[in-house]
């Protein structure tokens, strides 16, 4: 068959498997390139949401990153149930399915050779709500930070609260900033990077209270849900209303850092946190 | 007579046959000695059944009762000298957080609480006792002048949650709560906390990082309200009763999870039957924490503190 007569359309599926549309900006974007930029639209500079894994790649030297306390998981301590069915066998599926014992994972690694302790929240477990078993992981962290005298870096990703866990879960906001309190008496650096989203009982407690707070074009950041406070007050609320730009603008955020930027970011800062040690 | 929940109709029916006989006695003479007697032993048995029955529902709306004391009552009732401090210099005096020195038998300390107020027009002007950022930062002014002076904190929690509002929002509601328990994992001072009335999340544990915590026995402490939790999970806010059912609010689930260390009794049917005798019960407890407190060291207290908090939760390993 000569080549002109050659259909050159690709067929629909796989045109679906190569690109995929920005949500923000609506463009087809090569999935080669979402995939490279590690998920930010090069058009309009969307950022969109990605896993614990891709994010300690991207922010560790390779082949650096070692977890701790990765055994650590969720039990149902309230026996708790609801229509849906019990917690106890939602946390079993989560975890089959997202192949993550709890919504952060912690450890140690380096950036541009700096040793520094992590803790990465991932969304996809559980909207990256805060129960006992991440409390935990993200306390003994800053434990270990304490210890082994290094940074502390906790990149947020979450609803807030577990209400399955209830007052337990609430109590993981004293119990982590208990930890944080500490690096600051050691004169410790501690970073926060609040991700897209970063809301509820996390932004109310450790995630808020960085040495330095970070975050990323467009995340949103918030205290209460936007739905309850329009109930609340009965008022539209601003179209860039807590949104990562919102809160540069009200003083709680240091700085907006493009995702490519991030890790050199970090670095620097962790430099000048260590730079007496 | 007080104001009624539905629950308690009961009771109230045979207090009010039993007024109604003693009246009579009187206006016609009659000797109703008997009949009276045996209705107050009805009325004992029906008590009983009544509140040593109550599901977690029931006891959410004893916690909410209009006329559950509050803080402006049990200021007078156990302590002396209040001065009231306002303002957190920063942008406002929220007036849905109260505190200032007290004298509490003869232990001088930091008062602080939220207060939803009486009336509607104090309602208003105290926000239903929902703090916004700058309640928040006052309460924390006042913990770090306790810590300056060498005042223990004494922080009674009645609150349905932090104000979630658009100037919430903008001035940090996140980062004062947040700031707050930071601050008080450190405060070098002893902390003692009472749930008085409703524990309502972040607006609740924003002040209430005690070396010792208690609650009133018809208090609650939830991480989200039973309705919010029932409009997400049931998405049905009716089913609120389950849900509270569901969340272990109430004070015995508590102290069973390890997170209070102690349950404050209140008279039958709740504080607001007799406001005295809760208030007394209240300040015995207070008083005889800051006592224990008082003999710890600062570092000791404070890492005391620490692990307390840390041993929060329950998780497996894999």
């Amino acid at each position: 068959m000569p080549w002109f007569t050659q259909k050159t359309e690709t067929p629909k599926k796989a045109r679906e498997e190569i690109w995929i549309k920005c949500e923000q900006c609506r463009a087809h974007i090569f999935k080669e390139d979402w995939s490279n930029t590690h998920k930010v639209c090069p058009k309009c500079n969307y950022h969109g949401r990605i896993d614990a894994y891709e994010r300690i790649g991207i922010t560790l030297d390779a082949g650096s990153f070692k977890a701790i306390n990765a055994d650590i998981i969720p039990t149902d301590p309230l026996e708790f149930t609801d229509p849906k069915g019990s917690y106890k066998d939602r946390i079993t599926e989560t975890r089959k399915k997202t192949k993550l014992n709890e919504s952060v994972i912690t450890g140690t690694g380096t950036i541009n050779g700096q040793k520094v302790t992590v803790a990465v929240m991932d969304f996809r477990f559980q909207g990256g709500s805060l129960g006992s078993a991440t409390g935990e992981k993200i306390l003994l962290a800053a434990n270990y930070a304490h210890d082994h005298d290094t940074p502390y870096i906790v990149f947020s990703a979450s609803g807030g609260a577990r209400m399955q866990e209830g007052v337990l879960s609430l109590m993981q906001m004293a119990k982590t900033c208990g930890g944080i309190a500490r690096l600051g008496e050691k004169g410790l650096p501690y970073i926060s990077v609040l991700t897209d989203p970063t809301t509820g009982g996390v932004s109310a407690s450790y995630a808020m209270v960085g040495d330095v707070n970070i975050t990323e074009p467009g995340a949103l950041i918030g205290f209460a849900g936007r739905r309850v406070i329009e109930q609340t007050i009965k008022q539209k609320l601003p179209d860039n209303f807590q949104t990562a730009e919102y809160l540069l603008e009200h003083g709680f955020i240091d700085a907006v850092v493009n995702r490519k930027d991030m890790k050199d970011t970090l670095g620097k800062i962790v430099s000048y946190g260590m730079a007496r040690k | 007579m007080e104001s009624l929940l539905d629950f308690e109709k009961p009771v109230a029916d045979l207090e009010a046959m039993i007024e109604k006989l003693k009246k009579l006695s009187v206006e016609q003479k009659g000797d109703f000695t008997e009949q009276i007697t045996q209705l107050e032993k009805k009325l004992i048995e029906q008590k009983k059944t009544v509140y040593e029955n109550l599901s977690p529902w029931h006891i959410v709306q004893i916690a909410r009762f209009k006329e559950r004391p509050l803080l402006q009552d049990f200021i007078p009732l156990i302590c002396s000298d209040f001065v009231e401090l306002h303002g957190d210099r920063h942008f406002s005096d929220d007036h849905a957080m109260v505190g200032g020195f007290a004298t509490i038998g003869d232990t001088k300390v930091m008062l602080i609480g939220n207060n939803k107020g009486k009336s509607i027009k104090e309602n208003v002007d105290r926000n239903f006792g929902q703090a916004k950022p700058d309640g928040y930062r006052k309460a924390l002014r006042l913990m770090k002048l306790a810590e300056r002076y060498g005042l223990p904190v004494v922080t009674l929690v009645d609150t349905q949650g932090a104000f979630p509002g658009i100037e919430g929002e903008e001035r940090g509601q996140h980062e004062a709560i947040a700031r707050n328990l930071l601050e008080m994992a450190r405060l070098q001072v002893p902390i003692v906390s009472v749930v008085t009335g409703e524990g309502g999340s972040g607006g609740a544990i924003g002040v209430a990082v005690g070396d010792v915590v208690m609650m009133f026995q018809y208090s609650i402490y939830s991480v989200i309200s039973p309705e919010g939790c029932a409009a997400i999970l049931w998405r049905d806010g009716k089913e609120a009763p389950k849900a509270a059912e569901a969340l272990k609010l109430t004070a015995p689930d508590l102290l069973r999870l390890g997170v209070i260390d102690e349950i404050i009794p209140e008279p039958a049917g709740g504080a607001h039957r007799n406001p005295q005798q809760a208030a007394a019960s209240l300040k015995e407890a207070v008083l005889r924490h800051l006592k224990k407190l008082s003999t710890l060291p600062a570092k000791k207290l404070v890492d005391k503190r620490f692990e307390k908090f840390s041993a929060m939760g329950q998780f497996g390993r894999e």
